[in-house]
Formats: C-alpha cells, sequence, structure tokens
C-alpha cells in the first residue's frame, strides 16, 4: 500500500509521517523509518511525483560555498580578519582575499578593515569542520559605509529578493535607496532616513508574509500607498 | 477513588501550548498543564565554550532546567539552582538527545533554557514538553518530537498527570516518563516511591497512550503558528 499522508504546501513537524509504502521517496529534510517516510524538521511539504521534499521554514543559516554574505568583523588576527556570518560559524577573510593592495609585515589592518566593519564578502570554502574562507575579491564585494542593517531569517532571504531579483528591485525603486541582500540574512539598507525606515518596513513585511501566495502584489501595493509612486515589477539582475 | 481535583484517573490536566513566546530566542514554545507552565527558549546552534567542551563530530546539546523564584509554594522544593535542577536539566538533556541531530554542527552547541513560572508537579515533564517544541521552532533537525508526562500510583490506584497535592501531601508513587512516539521508545523513567513489577509495566502503558494527547497538542501548537502566515493572505 502507497500512501501519501500530506498535500503539497502543508506545515508538517518533526515525526510526523508523510507517506506510507516504498514507493515514496524521502529527500532533503525526511527519513525512511520502517515503511514510512517521516519529517526531520519543522517545514513546508513539496511532492514532486514519487519525491517528497521539505522546505525549511526556520532554523539558522548554514554557510555555503558561492554565497555572497553581509559579516562583520569580530577580531583582527596576524594576517587576516575573523568575521561573524551570523550562522554558528565565524569565517576568516585572509590578507590575500581582502585586497589587491601590498600589504607590509606588521602593518595596522584596521585601515582596511576595522572591528565592527560590515562588509559583503562571498564564501569559499567551508571544510566538514565548518571552517569557513571568505574572499573580498570579485564584483560587488565591498565594506558597506554608512546605512543599516536589518535583519531576516535566512530561509525567506530567496522571498525578498524574489524572481530574477524582482521584489527587491520594487522595493529599491519605491524607496530610492541603496540595498544588498546577503544570503545569511543581513539586509544593507542605504539611502534617506525616512525611505531606510520604509524599506525596512517593506522587508520585515516580505518576511512576515513570505509563503503566501500573491506576495509581490501585496508589497506592491503598500509601496504605492505609502510612496504614491506608480511601480513597475519586473525582473531586474540583484546576487 | 476520588481525585483531590475531581478528576478521572486517566484524565489530564488541562493544556495549553504556544510557539513563538520568547522574541530574542532562536526557537521557543510555552507548555501549561494544569498548575504548571513551562518555558523553553532555544538559542544556537552556537559557539561552545569552555572549548574542552567542544566536540568535533557533533554539536552539543545543552539543557538548563529552572523554576523561577515565584514559582512553587515554598514549603518543598526551593527554588534556583542545586542538586536538583542540576540533575533535571541532565535528565531533560537525556530524554531530548535520542531524536536530535547535530551532525550539521560539529563544535557548536544548543542551548534550551527551560524555566517554569508556575509550579504543580510534574515540572520536567512539562519542561521537555516544551524544550522539544521550542527545538522545532528553532529548525533543529530532529526525527521526532518529545512527550513527557507523569504517570502515578495512588491508593493502589494507577492514575495520569499526578498534581501537587497528590504528590507531596497524598503520597502517590511518581513516575515521570518521556516518550518518543515513531520509534516507540522511553527516553525518560524515573520513579520516585513504590510499585510492582506489574504495575509499572501497567503504567508505562498508560502514560504512552496519554502522551499521545498531549503529541496532538504539541503538533497544533507548532502548526498554528505557522499556517497563520500561509492563510493570511
Amino acid at each position: 500500500m502507497e500512501t501519501l499522508k500530506v498535500k503539497n504546501r502543508d506545515i508538517v513537524v518533526p515525526g510526523e509521517t508523510l507517506a506510507e509504502g516504498m514507493g515514496f521517496l524521502p529527500s532533503r529534510g525526511t527519513y525512511r523509518i520502517r515503511k514510512e517516510i517521516k519529517a526531520q524538521r519543522l517545514g513546508m511539504i513539496s511532492v514532486d511525483k514519487k519525491v517528497i521534499k521539505l522546505i525549511p521554514l526556520t532554523g539558522a543559516y548554514l554557510p555555503k560555498v558561492g554565497d555572497k554574505i553581509i559579516v562583520k568583523v569580530i577580531d583582527i588576527m596576524m594576517s587576516g580578519w575573523r568575521v561573524d556570518t551570523r550562522s554558528a560559524y565565524s569565517a576568516v577573510l585572509g590578507l590575500k582575499d581582502a585586497t589587491s593592495d601590498y600589504i607590509a609585515k606588521g602593518a595596522d589592518l584596521t585601515q582596511y578593515f576595522g572591528l565592527e566593519d560590515h562588509m559583503i564578502a562571498q564564501i569559499t570554502n567551508v571544510t566538514s569542520q565548518k571552517l569557513i574562507d571568505v574572499t573580498m575579491r570579485g564584483p560587488g564585494l565591498r565594506k558597506l559605509r554608512g546605512g543599516r542593517i536589518i535583519t531576516v531569517n535566512s530561509h525567506k532571504v530567496p522571498r525578498v529578493i524574489g524572481k530574477e531579483g524582482s521584489m527587491v528591485t520594487m522595493v529599491k525603486q519605491a524607496t530610492d535607496c541603496n540595498i544588498i541582500v546577503g544570503q545569511n540574512g543581513r539586509i544593507w539598507i542605504d539611502g534617506e532616513p525616512e525611505k531606510e525606515i520604509l524599506a525596512e518596513e517593506a522587508i520585515k513585511k516580505i518576511e512576515k508574509e513570505a509563503h503566501t501566495a500573491g506576495l509581490t502584489d501585496s508589497i506592491k501595493k503598500f509601496l504605492e500607498k505609502k510612496t504614491s509612486k506608480k511601480l513597475e515589477v519586473k525582473g531586474g539582475s540583484q546576487k | 477513588m476520588k481525585r483531590n481535583d475531581g478528576r478521572k484517573n486517566d484524565q489530564l490536566r488541562p493544556m495549553t501550548a504556544k510557539v513563538g513566546v520568547v522574541k530574542n530566542a532562536n526557537g521557543s514554545a510555552m507548555f501549561k498543564i494544569g498548575g504548571t507552565t513551562a518555558y523553553a527558549a532555544v538559542h544556537g546552534p552556537r559557539d561552545l565554550y569552555p572549548r574542552f567542551k567542544q566536540d568535533p563530530e557533533k554539536g552539543l546539546l545543552r539543557c538548563d532546567y529552572n523554576m523561577m523564584p515565584f514559582s512553587g509554594h515554598g514549603n518543598r522544593v526551593r527554588p534556583g539552582g542545586g542538586r536538583r535542577s542540576k540533575e533535571i536539566s541532565m535528565v531533560t538533556q537525556n530524554a531530548i538527545n535520542p531524536v536530535v541531530n547535530l551532525t550539521d554542527f560539529p563544535n557548536a552547541v544548543v542551548d534550551v533554557c527551560i524555566e517554569l513560572t508556575e509550579t504543580d508537579a510534574g515540572t520536567r515533564c512539562a519542561g521537555i514538553t516544551a524544550a522539544s517544541m521550542a527545538l522545532a521552532d528553532a529548525g533543529i533537525e530532529m526525527k521526532d518530537l518529545v512527550i513527557a508526562m507523569s504517570v502515578g500510583m495512588l491508593e493502589g490506584e494507577l492514575i495520569a498527570d499526578v498534581n501537587g497535592v497528590e504528590d507531596c501531601e497524598l503520597g502517590a508513587t511518581d513516575i515521570p516518563i518521556a516518550y518518543i512516539p515513531s520509534m516507540d521508545k522511553i527516553s525518560l523513567l524515573q520513579i520516585d516511591g513504590e510499585i510492582s513489577r506489574e504495575d509499572l509495566k501497567k503504567a508505562l502503558e498508560l502514560g504512552k497512550k496519554k502522551c499521545l494527547e498531549i503529541y496532538e497538542i504539541q503538533k497544533k501548537a507548532l502548526k498554528e503558528k505557522y499556517s497563520e502566515k500561509v492563510k493570511s493572505k
């Protein structure tokens, strides 16, 4: 007997039986015990033919190679910086990855990045023991000056960015702010103070209403009402 | 036998559960059963210090059980840190550890803080029940939720969910258990009092059955928090 116990987009809790029988395949976030497939964490179910996948709705950020994240300097070492990634582990930014300048031995590294500085950096390596390397060499990677940093749940970042960046582009358009979204859930907003607040409000609204249908429309309405500007929704380019 | 609060022998006290009650935590939950209220907050995974506790193979689950200073009647157990709370922190940890999977977090720790604001027996059980909801809310990988409750023996009869008067004044045998439904395993079993082997077996069967009632409440509370967001279009 093969029976599916849940529907697509159902919210499930750990240990909940998703399907019975060997006809289904457990994918990410699920496991098989005897002949049942059960959920391994709290999340939303996505059934694709015979494959059952669980999309997590909460949880800490898990560092992944290639992610562009907003980091904060927490310590300065002999030849690099230790940065906070908003995950369980800190990362190291080596001298070579930080700048193309020649840095003499024993130079004062705070002239590049000081404590509490925020940067947008890219993860280059994650080991099995979760030692993380980040780099500042690459397009768009830089120190963030001014503006404000807000944080959202890292699992909601894809919704904040939207399809091909449509959502964040819309917020940028409406508020005339510079916005950079890090995969780790840190978001940098820079613009007029009132506009920054509006952008923050909009992003918090997106976070709160992520996973609702018609999210783009409701955010569009919200922003149009607040700014009395006509907005166009289109796919932009945003990392 | 008539129970002092008018319940049937196998009837639990009224329960409420809520998830996401502590804003600063990564996950949190409240569980109230009769006159016992437990709050659990999960922090982490995060850096683990002191360093000698770090395990390069998997993360550590660290539980801390505490009764708030004003929580009890002040007559038997005294709130605050001590031998008793240390022991309960340990059994809580052991009760929850079999379900959580922290292999993704080497050298890190997941802290579970359990605070009891009101106590009327069954605090460790309420704590474990709240903690497993909080862990799920924090997005920790786990095989199942853990449910805990106490069964007991009073005047030769089995009772479910021993309350404060039965425990302290009437001298019921108090048997707190924690149950993992998907594995059909018991991860906490303590006995305070006397009970025969046969009666203990019966008590455990009753406990398992009653735990499933609490399980439904846990599931409902967790789903409520997240489906709200989906519904409010």
